[in-house]
């Protein structure tokens, strides 16, 4: 690995981390300009044109406030558990196929997506996930409060369980992609249509996951306010409260982007139709690279948007129901799914 | 140098940092988050090897599963610095410990002068050794066996649990 190729690498990380980090803070935005419209209000509206401006005033805000660190607190602790947060939602975004490779320079590709061909992408993407549950369960622990507390231990018990029937459902796409590499997995999406035909079963399971594990509504007893004030983070003030908000929205696009990546076809716009041919253009050319970027990136935001939509439309679940559907619904048709898959496999495929 | 040197360099001793920081913190959350950064260098280091499919399991199982619940535990437990521990010496535990570590001494030493040159090449097959596919041909095939062994002692393991978990709610009520 030469320096040029180290110090590309490099910019190509900081360009995406500051990318994903801005679409965070307008995912805020989204959520409550989305919230306004389902209630029939306006939404946030004065800072620039449609309030376009309101995350970077958000942001600010944030970062001056005073940081207040209770008495009792762990400092070390409360300040780690916002960082692990943090940096396990853009870890994930490294192995997520943003875009198809753009430039090439002295024969090496590059595009928006740090390391797409990565042989062993989906465990990475497990793997980040389960560590996730460190950032809000050290929260709720650091901060010494019976609120926040009860809120990790939450959160940790949750994520547990439903990250065992997420793994379970990605087997069935990686049974019929035959690979654990994001693209190839869209390739085959792209030869033989999208995995959502196939596998309706795995991708309702994952959505539910996804749900939960992002510690979205209805899943979202984590931080029910009603009972536990705000959760882990009730003891957070400032910019560690802002990262550990903004972790949960950038897990959230990590979310769309991977069900993207594994149910909806990636780039492909339309399944079973060649659209480089359609448009008279070579697969791997630039405007077809672009319109690949963007339709993957629609995909992605819709499904954030059914994130945003679900949080304003469904009430939360009381705790027993949370773990009952985790152990005694959602497992259990994961190793249907599995199985039923196997069995046509080995009949059909 | 070569950025797999200067990678090893990095995760060797960071392993070996939060290692110590593990054995030596009191509070047990502190502990217990050095052993979360130990696996993670592990994990890093199994990267320079390029053995993909460990260290994304390393993450995934020890990291992500095995020390959750640990934390979790210690959590609902609520410890505090532990004292009780500390406060008695016991000739027998120093004796033992000594013994332990002449003993790891001597593996290390053997390990190290059996190499001389102290730079293990890694082989042209370790890449296709590494991949999930190679993983997953030899545990299905050649190590059939063991893996179903295995799978069966957790199976019995699982059970057990549920039967002790059960009895505890049957008293209770």
């Amino acid at each position: 690995m030469d320096p040029i190729q180290l110090l590309i690498i490099c910019a190509q990380a900081g360009m995406l981390v500051n990318l994903m980090l801005i679409a965070a803070a307008y995912m805020v935005l989204a959520e409550r300009k989305v919230a306004a419209w389902i209630q029939g209000r306006v939404g946030p509206n004065r800072v620039g044109p449609w309030g376009l401006f309101q995350s970077f005033a958000d942001v600010f805000k944030l970062y001056l406030k005073e940081d207040v660190v209770p008495a009792a607190a762990d400092y070390k602790f409360h300040a780690l558990a916002p960082i692990i947060s943090i940096a396990v939602a853009i870890t994930i975004y490294a192995v997520i196929p943003w875009s198809g490779p753009l430039v090439t320079i002295d024969g090496h590709s590059y595009g928006l997506a740090m390391a797409p061909q990565m042989n062993v992408a989906i465990l990475i993407i497990l793997a980040m996930t389960s560590v996730g549950v460190y950032g809000v369960a050290l929260a709720g622990w650091s901060s010494n409060n019976k609120y926040s507390l009860m809120g990790g231990l939450r959160s940790a018990a949750q994520m547990i369980s439903y990250e065992l029937s997420m793994g379970l459902a990605v087997i069935g796409v990686v049974l019929i992609s035959g690979s654990l590499n994001l693209v190839e997995i869209i390739n085959s999406q792209i030869a033989n249509g999208w995995n959502i035909m196939y596998q309706p079963v795995a991708f309702l399971i994952f959505f539910v996951t996804s749900l939960a594990e992002t510690n979205r509504a209805p899943f979202d007893l984590p931080e029910a306010e009603p009972e536990l004030v705000g959760g882990y983070h009730t003891e957070y003030t400032g910019m560690k409260f802002g990262l550990l908000y903004l972790a949960e929205y950038a897990s959230m696009l990590a979310a769309g982007a991977i069900m993207a990546t594994l149910f909806l076809g990636g780039w492909d716009m339309i399944p079973f139709v060649d659209e480089a041919a359609l448009l008279g253009l070579a697969p791997d050319s630039i405007p077809m690279v672009v319109l690949g970027h963007i339709t993957f990136v629609s995909k992605a935001l819709l499904m954030v948007f059914v994130f945003i939509w679900i949080r304003w439309s469904l009430p939360r679940f009381r705790y027993d129901q949370l773990m009952n559907l985790g152990w005694k619904v959602l497992l259990p048709l994961a190793l249907a799914n599995i199985a039923v898959t196997g069995i046509c496999l080995l009949l059909f495929g | 140098m070569e950025v797999q040197v200067i990678l090893f360099a990095i995760f060797a001793v960071g392993a070996i940092g939060s290692a110590i920081v593990t054995v030596t913190r009191k509070n047990p959350v502190a502990s217990a988050m050095a052993l979360v950064g130990h696996f993670f260098m592990l994990s890093g280091l199994y990267l320079t090897l390029e053995a993909q499919f460990v260290a994304a399991v390393q993450v995934l199982v020890y990291a992500g599963a095995i020390m959750v619940l640990v934390v979790f535990v210690i959590m609902l437990l609520n410890l505090g610095t532990e004292q009780q521990l500390a406060e008695r010496s016991s000739y027998l535990r120093g004796t033992l410990g000594t013994l332990f570590a002449a003993l790891f001494v001597i593996l290390l030493a053997l390990a190290i002068t059996s190499n001389p040159s102290g730079a293990n090449q890694l082989s042209s097959k370790a890449v296709e050794i590494g991949t999930t596919e190679s993983i997953g041909q030899s545990l299905f095939t050649q190590y059939l066996f063991p893996f179903e062994a295995v799978s069966l002692l957790l199976l019995a393991a699982l059970i057990g649990a549920v039967i002790l978990a059960k009895r505890h709610v049957q008293e209770g009520a």
